[in-house]
Order: structure tokens, then C-alpha cells, then sequence
């Protein structure tokens, strides 16, 4: 009288998605190093780069892997989010703050 | 083969390690021989070890957790022992490399295997009968959860007997715990028990976290939920979104060990101030991860004990809500004199200060929910109310160091210690015995003796005072911790008050465990029996079903009409446990062998890596992994309990509550 305990019937993705998701994430993590493996760009350049694919892979990850959404029984995954991106932007913002400040005082660089 | 594991490893030229060794090796075999003697193993492995039953495995976690307070506070009277004797010419009996080693293994033992295991205990008890819950929302995941703890704790014991544990303080800072400087084994230990106790501890706060959103009983608003379970509830994300910070900045130390990288060397390019910044913005948050489940206690204990509702439920939720977040902006006062300037100090310094409101209007709620109260003073009160005086004085000293200027005179001084033991002892451990006096009938079935609950109370108390009030006064003549040996004659007489301290505090300790042992000697006799399940006249769901509850908690899942559900159903007549009405079969986890397996092969890849035994490494790491996906595969893991049972045991317990009633 086994019966399979399942979760409230969110979608969990497909073959295909799986597959799309991977290859985007392994295309942007390559153009990643390339981009700093080449030279391509300027410091700063190579820097933005880096930043701009890095936020392409979260959100890749986000919509093939976690399959976030906004239909309505996504409700809790998304305040979660929120929460999330809040907390880990209190945690780098805070964390610049500090370093930079203690950095100049230190002389440490 | 065996790495950098060799006989030369065993501590064989220390004697005090060989005797506790002995010690232990003699209980130890004691305690097997008397599970063989009585052929317990069937029933321990059954009923205990592969139990995914929520109720079971609290009182796994809080046998833990005692286990860990007796090795904690091992390591704290050694210490103040110690700094008794070592004055002036007389160097005392434990030398620098010994000594390093036992305040570091105090306070990872304390604060990782006592308070967050004692704390899970709680939980684990509590949240799923408070919100009229069958089980928690992942119940395989509790059981790794708590295999993973006590992977770990085995981990750090086996430290004390074989190689040596970290001489770099309970946090590791670099430069010091790089390789450098700790060639030895210590700071492995360390990392990897912290890395694998940090896996259990993050599947708890996603655990506690899924369950309260998702499994509340119908009617069971947010805001009607136990005071309790809200501060479960702000734990659980405190931990989901503080504990991958430990487990990165660890990680990135262990590379640096491991692979000669350079995260926080001094040469390479590493920067050191780094990693106190990550460990303390998880650290901060980890105190209030601790704390907040205290005040959560002391919420359900304070108006059972004054016979009213709690004054002002809306206010102690936002009071806890804003703690939660507050408790993440703090983090840079634990390091004001690392450098940065006044304006990253007045920053922290203020948020810190901000904190201490939400905090006083929890002291007034508790305050004005005696106040006019026909209060019983308890066992659990005295508690209650020593937590209430002991952790006021300690939040005023922690606001007075969270002053950046102050705190470059007190910073890393007896000041310190004084203040954080004032708010952890006064605060969490208060905090966390209250509760198990108070829910102990609840999770044995019988009260706990409150004449030696009390004396308890009192030599803890008065322990306390007398261990760490010098404590303060060391920190303002200047006395630094972690100290070996000193001869300052103004320090003696103070340092010898602080041992006297730390003997109460055993003594209290030794009344805790008498009062467990009274309570279980006596625990038939008719007084001490709680057959109606509701011994406190309880406001809340989880005295509504029997004590100790059947497996599945509630034969019919309560209807929550208002705060305080079972106060407002006893008040208004209604029987919550709807007796005699149709039982239906109960769907329920089955028992796994996989958490204690992939507990024991963490615990095999713990100390393989540790001696850099290859190998054994992958063995370990490989059977983790292939626990978990064997576990994943596995469709039979659940199963029903008959109408047929359900009934047969919720007719005994009624008949027991007619029995009683009839008296």
C-alpha cells in the first residue's frame, strides 16, 4: 500500500529544458574563461564581462534548474528569492563596505 | 597508506589525555556491555538509530547535546583550574600546546555540539505538535541531519585521543590556522567536523523552514502561530542564510591547507581580514540562531507559569522578526579594532545598539505577562526569571562594547568572555534547561523532579556570578583571553572566585543529573505521571494529544480557531482531540538504515582527510553520495497505520483521561 509522497504539483522540467539549461550554463561559463584567458578586453572591460555573464548564469540557473516563475503556486520559491537576493546583498554590499575602508586604513593593498 | 597517521600520533606523553582515555575507553565499554547484557541493540538500532520520528530523534539530539555539555564543561573547569594555579612562579599543570588546544575544543564544543544540538532537540520536540503536524515536512532529511551532528561530535572527540585538536580559538582565524603556522592536524579536525556538522545543521533550517510554511494545521493563521514556532521559524532562515557563509569561508581556509592556495595567507595575495569578516557574518547571526529559540521558550513558559495569555503576541513577533533581520547587519562589531574606519564602525556600532530595543520589548512582554498573573513559581520559572535579570545585565555589557571606542579597551579582554558567557549562559542554556523541564513531560510521559530542578537552578545561578562577574573586572585591569600564565598579583584573587564559580556550576550540573535520575527512578509514582497529557494547563497544541504522543501525534488533525488553540478549545469546551470520531489510516515514513550509513561514511571521510589518508577518503566521500542516491531511488518509504490501531490507541488514552477524570 506504497504510495509515492509527491510535492504539490509544481513542474519539475523536462529532458529538454535540463539540456537547454546545460548547454546555455556550459557556453557562458567557457565565454567566461575565454574572456579572461584571451585578453580580449581591457581590465575593466574584462571585469563587466565577467559580471554581466555571471548574472546570465544565475538567471539560466534559476529558470531551467530551480524553475522559478510567476505563476501563483511559485508564491513561496519567489519570496524566498527575495529574501535571498535581500540577505546576500546586505552580506557583499556590507562586505565592500568593510573591506574597502579597512583596506585603505590598513594600507593592506 | 595511512597518510600522516602513525603510532607517534596517539598523545601517549600526556597524562591526563591517557587518563581520560582509560576513562573513557572503561565507560564506553560499560555502556555496550550493558546493551548486550540486556539485548538492547535490536531495539536501539529499531526504535532509535533509524527512526525518522521526529519526537525520537529530539531526544537523540538532546542526549547529545548533554554528552557535549559534559565534555564542554570538562574542558571549561580545566581551564579556570588552570588559571588558579598558574600564578607567578608556578606554571600550572597544563602546558601552552595543551592549554590552546582546550579553549579552542571548548567553545567549538559548546556552541556547535551543545547549544545548536540542544537547540534542534527543541525544535525537533516541539514545532510539529505545536502547529498540529504529523511529522516533519522531510523526515529522512532529519535523521541525516542528525547523524551528520553526531558524525561530526565523534569526530572532535576522536581528536582528543588520536593527533591533537586546533590551538587557533573555537573561529581558526588566519594566519595563525594556515599551515605555516598549524602544520599539525588540529585545524583539519576542526574544519572538517565544523563542515560536516554544518551539513546537518543547514538540512534542519530547511527542514523547520518547509514544515512551518507548509504544514500548519488548518485554521492556523501566521499570525496564530506559537510564539515558539515563530522563533523556530526565524532560526530556520538564520541558518539558510548564514551557514553556507561558514561553510565558504572553512572551505576556503581548507583550501589554503590542502592546496597551497592563498585565500588568507599572508604572501600570495591573501588577505586575512577577510575571512573574519565572513566567519562573523555568519557568527553574529549563529548567536541569534542560538538565542532566539530561547526567548521562544521562555514565551510558552511565562504565561503557562502566570496562568494569562502572553502580553502582547503581536509585538514579541515583530520584536523576533526584527531581531532576525537586525541580527545581519552587526556583524563588523565583533572586529571594530581590525582596522576599518569610524564610519564602518559607527555603522555596526549603532545596528548593534538598535538591536537591544526589539530585545527590551521582549523583557517587558514577559514582565507584564506575570504581572497581575497567579503565577506558580516552578522549576521552569526560577529559569525563566534568572535568564530574565542574568541576560538584562548581559545585553547592557554587549551594548556597552558594541561603542566602537570602548571596545578598543575591551576587545579580546576577560571583558569579552564575561559578557558573551553572561548572554549564552544567561540567554541560550537558561533558556534551553527551561524548556526541557517544561516539555519533559511531554517527551518522557512523567515530570522532572523540581526539588533537585531547583537546586540546579541555584548552583547554576549563583555559579554563574561567581565565574564570570570577576571575569569583568579581570577584563578592565586588563587581562586578556586565552591566557596561559600570569603574574599580576592584582589578577589572583579574582581568577580564584572564577574557580569557585566553575565548581558551583559543576555542582549545578551534578543536580541536573541527579534530577534526571530521581525523575526516572520515580518516574511511576502517580504524581509524577502525566496522564491527561496537559500538565501545566498548556495553552498550546501540543498538550492537547497524549504524553509521550503516539507516533502520528494526532489521530484527527486539530482546527485552529484562535492564539493559544488549546487554551481557547478548553475555555469554549471543545474536545481538540475530537475522541471517538471515525479514525481514518494514517500515512506515515518508514525507518531508514540510510542516515546513520551516510553519517558513518562522513564520519570515515572526516578522518581520512584529516590524516590524509587518500583512499579511504574517496571511500568515505563516495559512500555518502551513494547513500543519498540509493536512499533517492528508494519508492518504499512510507506506509499506513490501520483505522483499526489509530482507534485502539486513542480509545486507551481516553480511557486512561475517564480513569483520571473519575479520581
Amino acid at each position: 500500500m506504497s504510495t509515492q509522497t509527491n510535492s504539490s504539483g509544481e513542474s519539475h522540467g523536462s529532458v529538454s529544458s535540463y539540456l537547454v539549461g546545460f548547454v546555455l550554463a556550459v557556453v557562458l561559463t567557457v565565454l567566461s574563461f575565454l574572456v579572461v584567458s584571451t585578453h580580449s578586453l581591457s581590465p575593466m572591460g574584462t571585469l563587466a564581462a565577467l559580471s554581466m555573464l555571471a548574472l546570465v548564469q544565475v538567471l539560466v540557473h534559476l529558470h531551467y534548474f530551480l524553475h522559478m516563475g510567476g505563476s501563483s503556486e511559485q508564491r513561496w520559491n519567489n519570496i524566498c528569492f527575495v529574501f535571498t537576493v535581500a540577505f546576500v546583498t546586505i552580506l557583499i554590499v556590507g562586505t565592500v563596505f568593510i573591506m574597502t575602508n579597512t583596506t585603505m586604513n590598513m594600507m593592506s593593498r | 597508506m595511512l597518510g600522516r597517521l602513525s603510532l607517534s600520533a596517539l598523545p601517549l606523553d600526556v597524562p591526563i589525555v591517557v587518563g581520560t582515555f582509560i576513562g573513557v575507553c572503561i565507560i564506553g565499554i560499560a555502556v555496550l556491555g550493558l546493551i548486550t547484557y540486556y539485548g538492547k541493540w535490536g531495539y536501539l538500532w529499531k526504535e532509535w538509530f533509524t527512526t525518522v520520528d521526529h519526537k525520537r530523534l529530539a531526544v537523540m539530539y538532546i542526549v547529545l547535546a548533554l554528552v557535549a555539555l559534559a565534555r564542554g564543561f570538562a574542558d571549561a573547569i580545566m581551564m579556570r583550574t588552570q588559571l588558579a594555579l598558574a600564578y607567578a612562579g608556578n606554571p600550572g599543570y597544563l602546558p601552552p600546546h595543551h592549554y590552546d588546544q582546550i579553549f579552542s575544543a571548548h567553545g567549538t564544543i559548546m556552541i556547535f555540539f551543545l547549544a545548536m544540538a540542544f537547540m534542534t532537540g527543541l525544535f525537533n520536540f516541539i514545532v510539529p505538535l505545536q502547529i498540529g503536524a504529523r511529522d516533519v515536512a522531510f523526515p529522512f532529511l532529519n535523521n541525516l541531519s542528525f547523524w551528520m551532528t553526531a558524525a561530526a561530535f565523534i569526530l572532535v572527540n576522536i581528536s582528543l585521543f588520536v593527533g591533537e585538536f586546533s590551538q587557533c580559538g573555537w573561529l581558526a582565524y588566519p594566519p595563525l590556522s594556515e599551515t605555516q603556522f598549524s602544520p599539525g592536524v588540529g585545524v583539519d579536525y576542526y574544519i572538517w567536523a565544523i563542515q560536516i556538522s554544518g551539513v546537518g545543521t543547514l538540512l534542519t533550517g530547511v527542514n523547520f523552514f518547509v514544515t512551518i510554511v507548509k504544514m500548519r494545521a488548518p485554521g492556523m493563521s501566521w499570525m496564530k502561530m506559537p510564539v515558539f514556532t515563530w522563533t523556530a521559524f526565524c532560526s530556520s532562515i538564520l541558518i539558510m542564510v548564514s551557514f553556507p557563509v561558514l561553510t565558504v569561508a572553512v572551505a576556503l581556509l581548507g583550501l589554503d591547507r590542502y592546496f597551497g592556495m592563498h585565500f588568507f595567507t599572508n604572501d600570495g595575495g591573501g588577505n586575512q581580514m577577510m575571512y573574519l569578516n565572513l566567519i562573523w557574518a555568519w557568527g553574529h547571526p549563529e548567536v541569534y540562531i542560538l538565542v532566539i529559540p530561547a526567548f521562544g521558550v521562555f514565551s510558552e513558559v511565562v504565561p503557562a507559569f502566570s496562568g494569562k495569555p502572553l502580553f502582547g503576541y503581536n509585538t514579541m513577533v515583530y520584536a523576533t522578526c526584527s531581531i532576525m533581520v537586525l541580527s545581519f547587519l552587526v556583524w563588523a562589531h565583533h572586529f571594530f579594532t581590525m582596522g576599518a574606519g569610524p564610519d564602518v564602525n559607527a555603522f555596526f556600532g549603532i545596528a548593534t545598539m538598535v538591536i537591544s530595543i526589539p530585545t527590551g520589548v521582549k523583557l517587558f512582554n514577559w514582565l507584564f505577562t506575570m504581572y497581575k498573573g497567579r503565577i506558580r513559581f516552578h522549576a521552569c520559572m526560577y529559569w525563566a526569571v534568572g535568564f530574565m535579570v542574568t541576560f538584562t545585565i548581559g545585553g547592557m555589557t554587549g551594548v556597552m562594547m558594541a561603542i566602537p571606542g570602548s571596545d578598543f579597551v575591551l576587545h579580546n579582554s576577560l571583558f569579552l568572555i564575561a559578557h558573551f558567557h553572561n548572554v549564552i549562559i544567561g540567554g541560550v542554556y537558561f533558556g534551553y534547561v527551561c524548556g526541557m523541564n517544561f516539555w519533559a513531560p511531554k517527551v518522557l510521559g512523567f515530570k522532572l523532579n523540581e526539588a533537585w530542578g531547583k537546586r540546579a537552578f541555584w548552583f547554576w545561578l549563583v555559579g554563574f556570578y561567581f565565574a564570570f562577574m570577576p571575569l569583568y573586572v579581570l577584563g578592565f585591569e586588563g587581562m586578556t583571553r586565552r591566557m596561559n600564565h600570569y603574574d599580576n598579583p592584582a589578577w589572583y584573587p579574582w581568577m580564584l572566585v572564577a574557580e569557585v564559580g566553575a565548581v558551583l556550576i559543576l555542582l549545578g550540573i551534578a543536580c541536573q543529573l541527579t534530577q534526571l535520575y530521581v525523575s526516572i527512578r520515580d518516574c511511576n509514582l502517580p504524581e509524577n505521571r502525566d496522564v491527561s497529557g496537559d500538565p501545566w494547563n498548556g495553552r498550546t497544541l501540543e498538550w492537547s494529544t497524549s504524553s509521550p504522543p503516539p507516533v502520528y501525534n494526532f489521530a484527527i488533525v486539530p482546527h485552529v480557531h484562535s492564539i493559544d488553540a488549546f487554551m481557547h478549545d478548553k475555555e469554549n469546551g471543545i474536545d481538540t482531540r475530537q475522541a471517538g470520531a471515525q479514525y481514518q489510516a494514517i500515512h506515515m515514513p518508514k525507518n531508514t538504515v540510510a542516515g546513520i550509513a551516510a553519517g558513518l561514511f562522513a564520519l570515515i571521510f572526516g578522518f581520512a582527510a584529516v590524516w590524509y589518508i587518500w583512499w579511504l577518503a574517496v571511500v568515505g566521500l563516495v559512500g555518502v553520495i551513494a547513500t543519498v542516491i540509493a536512499r533517492s531511488a528508494n519508492k518504499d518509504v512510507d506506509f499506513y497505520i490501520p483505522a483499526e490501531e489509530v482507534a485502539r490507541i486513542e480509545n486507551e488514552h481516553t480511557r486512561k483521561l475517564m480513569a483520571q477524570a473519575a479520581e
